[in-house]
């Protein structure tokens, strides 16, 4: 059988399978991305979609199925293949050398020599060139350590232009930028199309792709379920196809109905970073018993410093107080923090939530290692059961478990702590799948029906619009602001919330 | 399934260090299937043989146990040689000491002088580890060093006449040699301190599988940031991990002193405290895994004696040597030591 695409597709693939473990990351996907349009790539965390992306840049190469750049099926899809056809890829974390100037970081591993040195000179000119060509603002001559978060981002676009890229693929390209800089963005993706490049750009906000994208292709569950024109399309109609069914308008809330009295109360809590700069600046907060206080932010304002700070795990500043049901543990260890109620869900599943190499029952007694025996397997039948996980065998290791039952193991180990009064979770359910999402939701949304205090930092908007009864926003280390997250008011609670994450509270 | 996958490895290492020992063999002109037979005759071959492959044996489960016990923690503890010279030779200084004691008591108390000095030189590194963050390897290759030149030192004022041993300990100290209950082992240097070395093992076994202690040190070992988030302590696991570990290395002494030669002599240990790390290794950190390679070193070493008359000795270290290398490149425990684990993503 021969694939034989259109002529005018870019780069595309043909049943494309990828399984990691038991979990199927992509099934039998074929995509074809047509020359000079942007192509969306949307659907929720752990659809896929990055994992399609790596396939086509050659990173990941696929368990079965086809790549096609130009027309043409790669024999050995490979990065360094991918280069060689002209597709550039622009990953979510920069892979940017911080010492080295913006230009230097354009041209390495390709520098232009002068006898036996760098030809600087002709770095910085022909970076300066295509910064001026597509309108990507950045000083080819100063360190990239100096530079913007967005600064940063046009760098890792001008490496891929620079190496003759004509297929730019782009992986959460908006996830760490404030709005302005999206814009931006979003003009030199035009000025990019309209110079004969092809973009595809991988996404979860719907905003996002009415504005830039010309085609749309939905992924669910690791499967290409729809592909769109954004301009005959609607946002609720894009969400359908995401989530696989009408997003239920948000179930409403029901009230904590005991005494509510303040669980959790912080105030001037300080964290400094490595280099001296303050990652929290004298940060105050409450919360009440029944109630979930979200903090939303965009990503490196203070958000993961504030959920270590709270947990224990990073020293704070003299004047810091932690009041967990009115004892301070502001500066106590993470032993006499959890005795004291205090539950804490780690923003990394990876490196602080879990040890893959042990097993679930292990992981379950990591924060309970004085249990006895019988206690514990009381707290793992429990979690099994309430949180529906599987294999529901508490004796495999946690690496045999998909990332969303990974994330239900941790979450609800951290909720069902004897005692709790005090929950925060940090990014509970980023990287997890449709159906851990809802559980930990409902499971978060019971913790404070049942009286607890709830800390919830999320990067999702949506999330928080759903759980919370107030938002506050982090920026650059403060509170913002904080806005009561009022059902009928949601259009304007979620602007209110957008323009403090810009910094417009302070 | 899995015990054959855990198995591969190292026999995988066996087969080509034998390979490569074999064409050195043939390269000076020896026969390798003679030379092979020799090696087993001179070991396993006689109850003289099969008795000083024991005594080679208990002291190398001792050094694997103590660096298995660091692996497991996430520690490479390469000072266990530095270890178990300070445990020796506090052994020896308890044991000459103890004649007013009977038995039951002074062979307990010369075993904790050695197990303390162990631990103690042993935290010295742990603790740097844990509060400084100073690594481990290097802070223990020192420490071994610093150990060397204070054996000199102490020794100039402390040994014999003459001589470059203790005065001998007392003849309640000394443990007895196997050949008292066992008459084919009849001329051997194996003495009871290899029950010694067999219960530390069954010890670590029962520490990691059944204790809370243990637990914490393998959850420390595996992600000390996961450990942190769980409440444990991770300076003081390490430290604590440090310390049991050269308390196991400590006790060595309880082989040379307490059983062989009744003294603690300059250079006695003759490196056993660094084949322990290609003893740990082998065994991947397991008890049960680090008595049988200890046997298989053990074997070696008494090997290398038996083949001597008809080629150099030195064919059995290159045995050893290569062995080492072909574990080390197949383990994965081992490359994480050594490039670090692969950041999650």
């Amino acid at each position: 059988m021969t694939d034989l695409a259109p002529p005018a597709e870019a780069i595309g693939c043909a049943h494309l399978w990828k399984r990691f473990g038991q979990v199927v990351a992509n099934r039998d996907v074929s995509l074809s991305v047509m020359r000079g349009e942007v192509h969306a790539v949307i659907g929720e965390n752990g659809a896929g979609k990055s994992t399609l992306m790596r396939a086509l840049y050659g990173i990941e190469p696929p368990d079965a199925g086809s790549v096609r750049i130009g027309g043409e099926i790669v024999a050995r899809p490979s990065v360094a293949a991918a280069i060689a056809r002209k597709v550039g890829m622009v990953h979510q974390h920069f892979m940017l050398v911080p010492t080295l100037t913006a230009a230097e970081n354009v041209v390495l591993g390709k520098e232009p020599w002068l006898g036996p040195f760098v030809n600087r000179r002709r770095a910085e000119r022909e970076v300066a060139e295509l910064s001026e060509r597509f309108g990507l603002r950045v000083d080819a001559r100063r360190l990239v350590s100096q530079l913007s978060v967005g600064e940063q981002q046009r760098v890792e676009i001008l490496k891929v232009l620079w190496r003759g890229a004509d297929v730019l693929i782009l992986d959460e390209p908006t996830a760490v930028l404030t709005p302005p800089e999206v814009a931006e963005l979003f003009d030199v993706l035009r000025g990019l199309v309209a110079d004969g490049k092809t973009v595809i750009v991988v996404t979860h906000k719907l905003d996002e792709v009415l504005a830039l994208a010309t085609r749309v292709t939905v992924m669910r569950r690791g499967e290409l379920v729809a592909s769109l024109d954004p301009r005959a399309t609607t946002a609720p109609e894009l969400a359908r196809a995401m989530v696989g069914r009408d997003l239920a308008a948000a179930p409403p809330r029901p009230l904590f109905t005991g005494e509510s009295r303040e669980r959790l109360r912080v105030e001037h809590l300080t964290v400094a970073r490595d280099d001296g700069s303050l990652a929290l600046d004298d940060v105050s907060l409450s919360v009440r018993g029944g109630e979930i206080l979200g903090v939303a932010g965009v990503e490196g304002n203070g958000q993961s410093e504030l959920a270590l700070a709270l947990a224990g795990l990073v020293a704070t500043g003299a004047r810091a107080r932690v009041l967990v049901d009115g004892h301070d543990v502001a500066h106590q260890s993470v032993r006499v923090r959890q005795e004291l109620g205090l539950g804490h869900v780690p923003e990394d599943r990876h490196a602080r939530g879990a040890i893959l190499e042990m097993t679930v029952e292990e992981n379950v007694r990591l924060g309970r290692q004085e249990a006895d025996d019988s206690a514990l397997a009381l707290a793992c039948k429990r979690i099994l059961e309430r949180f529906d996980v599987r294999p529901a065998d508490k004796s495999v290791p946690m690496a045999a478990l998909s990332g969303g039952n990974q994330q239900k193991v941790v979450v609800g180990r951290e909720l069902l702590r004897e005692p709790l009064s005090v929950l925060v979770a940090a990014q509970p359910t980023r990287g997890v799948d449709v159906g851990a999402i809802e559980r930990i939701h409902a499971e978060l949304a019971h913790a404070r029906v049942a009286g607890k205090a709830v800390l919830l930092i999320s990067a999702d908007l949506d999330e928080l619009l759903a759980l919370c009864d107030r938002i506050g926003v982090l920026y650059r280390g403060r509170v913002a602001g904080c806005v009561d997250n009022e059902f009928a008011r949601r259009a304007e609670v979620r602007a209110e919330v957008a323009s403090l994450m810009l910094g417009a509270g302070t | 399934m899995k015990l054959g996958r855990a198995l591969l490895p190292p026999l995988w290492a066996f087969l080509i260090a034998m390979a490569a020992a074999s064409a050195l063999i043939l390269a000076v002109g020896g026969s390798p299937l003679a030379v092979y037979r020799l090696l087993a005759a001179g070991t396993w071959g006689n109850g003289y043989g099969i008795g000083q492959v024991l005594f080679k044996t208990t002291p190398l489960i001792l050094t694997g146990l103590s660096v298995a016990v660091a692996l497991r923690g996430g520690l490479f503890n390469i000072g266990a040689e530095g270890q178990l010279t300070v445990g020796a030779f506090l052994t020896a200084f308890v044991g000459a000491h103890a004649a007013s004691l009977p038995p039951v008591v002074a062979i307990p108390l010369a075993l904790v002088a050695g197990a303390a000095g162990g631990a103690f030189v042993a935290a010295i590194a742990g603790a740097l580890k844990a509060w400084r963050g100073a690594h481990e390897v290097i802070n223990t290759i020192m420490l071994n060093f610093i150990v060397r030149a204070l054996m000199v030192g102490l020794g100039a004022r402390l040994f014999e006449r003459e001589q470059i041993h203790t005065a001998p300990i007392a003849l309640s100290a000394r443990l007895p040699r196997l050949s008292s209950w066992l008459s084919a082992l009849h001329g051997s240097a194996a003495n009871a301190s290899l029950f010694l070395a067999v219960a530390v093992a069954l010890f670590v076994a029962w520490l990691f599988a059944r204790t809370r202690i243990g637990f914490r040190i393998r959850a420390v070992g595996l992600s000390p940031a996961a450990a942190a988030a769980a409440g444990i302590s991770v300076p003081r696991v390490q430290l604590g991990t440090m310390a049991l570990s050269g308390a196991i290395a400590g006790l060595v002494g309880a082989n040379f002193v307490l059983g062989y030669k009744y003294y603690y002599e300059d250079g006695f240990s003759g490196g056993i405290g660094y084949i322990g790390i290609a003893v740990a290794v082998l065994g991947r950190a397991r008890p049960l895994g680090v008595v049988l390679a200890a046997l298989v070193f053990g074997t070696l070493s008494q090997g290398g004696l038996a083949v001597n008359a008809v080629v150099p000795k030195e064919i059995v270290d290159v045995l050893t040597a290569v062995i080492i290398f072909a574990v080390a490149a197949a383990q994965p425990t081992v490359r994480r030591m050594l490039v670090g684990k692969e950041p999650a993503q």
